[in-house]
């Protein structure tokens, strides 16, 4: 496929970004490293199976789900807890002369709510700060986009970036080798 | 990942066969729900499970009218069909877990092409076995009183006993397993959404996607979270089948008060399981042609799990037997010798025959890479250890300690009839769920081709 440029839309009306196509996940690896060391913040590289290569390209050290997770872990604890020893006062049960905190037999539920409130912070916590769900995108609107779910990847930079400069970024994307490039409507 | 060099005599074949790039894999498994026709098999499947799952609604309907008097159970056999089932249903969801978490956390790469088909088979298994604890109350509408909540009787549920830690356990499986399938399904969803060429297809796959599109920024999160889930997951798994033994082995039943049920119950589950998604999986590679993708590998990997998980399962009955003996007491040595040699003496050496001595033949490589004789050794498994949670719920409870009290148990047709009515409701969500969702993780297979490895090249050249 040779560079492709979409044009129809005249130069000044607002834009997202500009979009530029690769073939392999080498090629997209190194065009985002070398986006980040020119300067640019806001892009993203979009690609059908995680790269782990690209946190480190990007700098992508986001560890919030995993705090989040510790937290909510530690809250299903304390709730577990306390709701086997609610129960256990609210409505005394003597069996023998036990005693009603009876704190082994509290383990389990704890544990089993530790586990739920965790996993389910771990999981909201991720679509959440990843600002899912998010129906529409304006990425969407690259017909070839398409293919991100698929075998191709792409980067985008995008306009709000400060450095973002329409004739000049769309220079850089071409000399970054990709397959083509699209601009990409709001 | 890089390819292990293997010796000739272990080595099989790859995880994946040569020939595949990413774009051919998405449509490979994308087609299966996007392009393929309904199939007439595939429609006689569906019509024959869900004929079964009647069975299940005429047995509840039945229940409902008449009590759980319709069923075989009876004092002293308290348990009967509705806990065999129970945990036998829960046991074979084991291997799911087992799979997506604790082989993702072992870096296994080979579970990627059969993690989303067994996830899917633990929450169907999952909600079969909730039926049984269910119905078994005999009052169903009123099943909400097992969980604690504020209520005008001023009733509080007893957390010191087994049977609620069980609420608890079951229902956060169940909510984990399908919080941790479903996040695993949105890329593929998005997969789903972006080839599809029809707009309802598109509407529906995209909204369940929630708009995934693939960025880096997103996947760093996804993958920690999918980590997360699955550090917890692992524990969690080992923790139910924990708990379902502990409502046995807080008992003071002759049999079933041994310290040896966790880990044998733990063991006991993900055989079953695994016997199960070989059951399943070997059919499924064949009818959907996807023997590239689940290769001899994997076939040959599931019955080493199931050999060694069954070996455990075998010092596991050696054990209980010892200690019957070694215990002097008389009550454990008379429980032995009635299971062995009783009126259910049948079953138990049934139940050696098929979890026991049968799957010996996965010893052999030839046996484990036949794909047909390999089904036919999962089926074997499956029954036994059906029969095992007979033999442990229905010996030890029909003579205990005082032989006035002794009984009998055999089940009713309407035992019989909510059971296959499970079976009918676990097939026909597997049959539809092989139509409508990938059955297999796109994007973690997509990780396994040497297209996707990262050869950083400087790109101005």
């Amino acid at each position: 496929m040779s560079s492709h440029m979409e044009t129809e839309h005249a130069v000044g009306q607002p834009l997202y970004g500009l979009m530029a196509e690769f073939e392999t996940p080498g090629q997209l690896v190194a065009a985002a490293r070398r986006t980040r060391e020119a300067g640019f913040r806001k892009f993203d590289a979009y690609s059908p199976l995680p790269l782990h290569e690209l946190d480190d390209a990007m700098d992508l050290h986001d560890n919030r789900v995993s705090k989040f997770t510790f937290c909510g872990g530690l809250f299903g604890a304390v709730a577990g807890f306390s709701l086997c020893c609610w129960c256990a006062t609210a409505f005394p049960l003597d069996i023998g002369g036990r005693p009603l905190i009876s704190v082994p037999m509290y383990i389990p539920i704890t544990f089993e709510l530790t586990i739920l409130i965790g996993g389910l912070t771990a999981a909201i916590s991720m679509l959440l700060m990843n600002g899912l769900p998010h129906p529409y995108h304006p990425v969407f609107n690259v017909e070839r986009f398409a293919n991100a779910s698929r075998n191709k990847f792409f980067l985008c930079i995008e306009a709000e970036d400060p450095k973002f400069d329409r004739q000049a970024t769309l220079t850089f994307l071409e000399s970054l080798g990709p397959e083509g490039v699209s601009e990409v409507q709001p | 990942m890089q390819p292990v060099e293997l010796p000739d005599k272990i080595y099989v074949g790859p995880v994946i066969d040569e020939g595949h790039s990413l774009g051919s894999v998405s449509d490979k498994v994308g087609g299966i729900v996007l392009k393929r026709k309904i199939t007439l098999g595939w429609t006689l499947g569906l019509f024959i499970s869900f004929g079964l799952l009647q069975g299940l609604a005429a047995g509840a309907i039945w229940l409902f009218v008449k009590g759980i008097g319709v069923w075989g159970v009876n004092i002293p056999d308290g348990w009967g069909f509705a806990i065999i089932n129970f945990v036998w249903w829960i046991g074979i969801g084991h291997a799911g877990t087992l799979i997506s978490a604790i082989l993702l956390l072992l870096n296994q790469s080979w579970r990627n092409a059969i993690n989303r088909f067994a996830e899917a088979m633990t929450l169907f298994a999952v909600m079969c076995a909730g039926m049984f604890p269910v119905l078994h109350t005999g009052r169903p509408w009123l099943a909400y009183w097992l969980f604690p909540y504020p209520n005008t009787m001023d009733l509080w549920p007893q957390v010191r006993s087994p049977l609620l830690w069980d609420v608890f356990a079951v229902s956060t499986y169940f909510t984990i397993s399908a919080v941790f399938w479903y996040i695993g399904l949105v890329p593929d969803l998005a997969t789903l959404r972006d080839t599809s060429k029809k707009p309802w297809q598109q509407k529906v796959y995209g909204m369940l996607a929630m708009g995934w599109r693939g960025s880096a920024r997103h996947w760093q999160r996804y993958e920690k979270a999918s980590l997360l889930l699955a550090g917890l997951a692992t524990p969690l798994v080992l923790s139910v089948h924990t708990v379902v033994s502990f409502d046995f082995a807080v008992s003071i039943i002759p049999g079933w008060h041994t310290t040896i049920f966790p880990p044998y119950f733990v063991a006991g589950a993900i055989y079953s399981g695994f016997a199960m998604v070989l059951t399943l999986m070997i059919p499924v590679r064949q009818f959907y042609g996807l023997d590239d993708i689940i290769t001899m590998r994997h076939l040959n990997n599931m019955a080493k799990v199931a050999l060694a998980t069954g070996m455990i399962v075998f010092y596991g009955y050696s054990m209980e037997a010892f200690f019957g003996y070694f215990s002097g007491d008389k009550f454990e040595r008379f429980m032995m010798w009635n299971r062995m040699t009783g009126p259910y003496a049948i079953f138990y050496w049934c139940l050696i025959l098929c979890n026991i001595l049968i799957p010996q033949s996965l010893w052999s490589k030839k046996v484990r890479t036949s794909p047909f004789i390999l089904w036919l050794v999962s089926i074997v498994i499956n029954i036994g250890m059906w029969l095992e949670r007979f033999v442990i719920v229905v010996t030890s409870l029909h003579r205990d300690f005082l032989p006035s009290s002794w009984g009998y148990y055999a089940p009713t047709f309407w035992d019989w009839s909510v059971f296959v009515g499970t079976l009918g409701l676990f097939l026909t969500c597997i049959f539809l769920f092989v139509r409508v969702l990938p059955l297999i993780t796109i994007f973690e297979l997509r990780m396994l081709l040497p297209g996707a490895q990262v050869k950083e090249v400087p790109a101005h050249q």
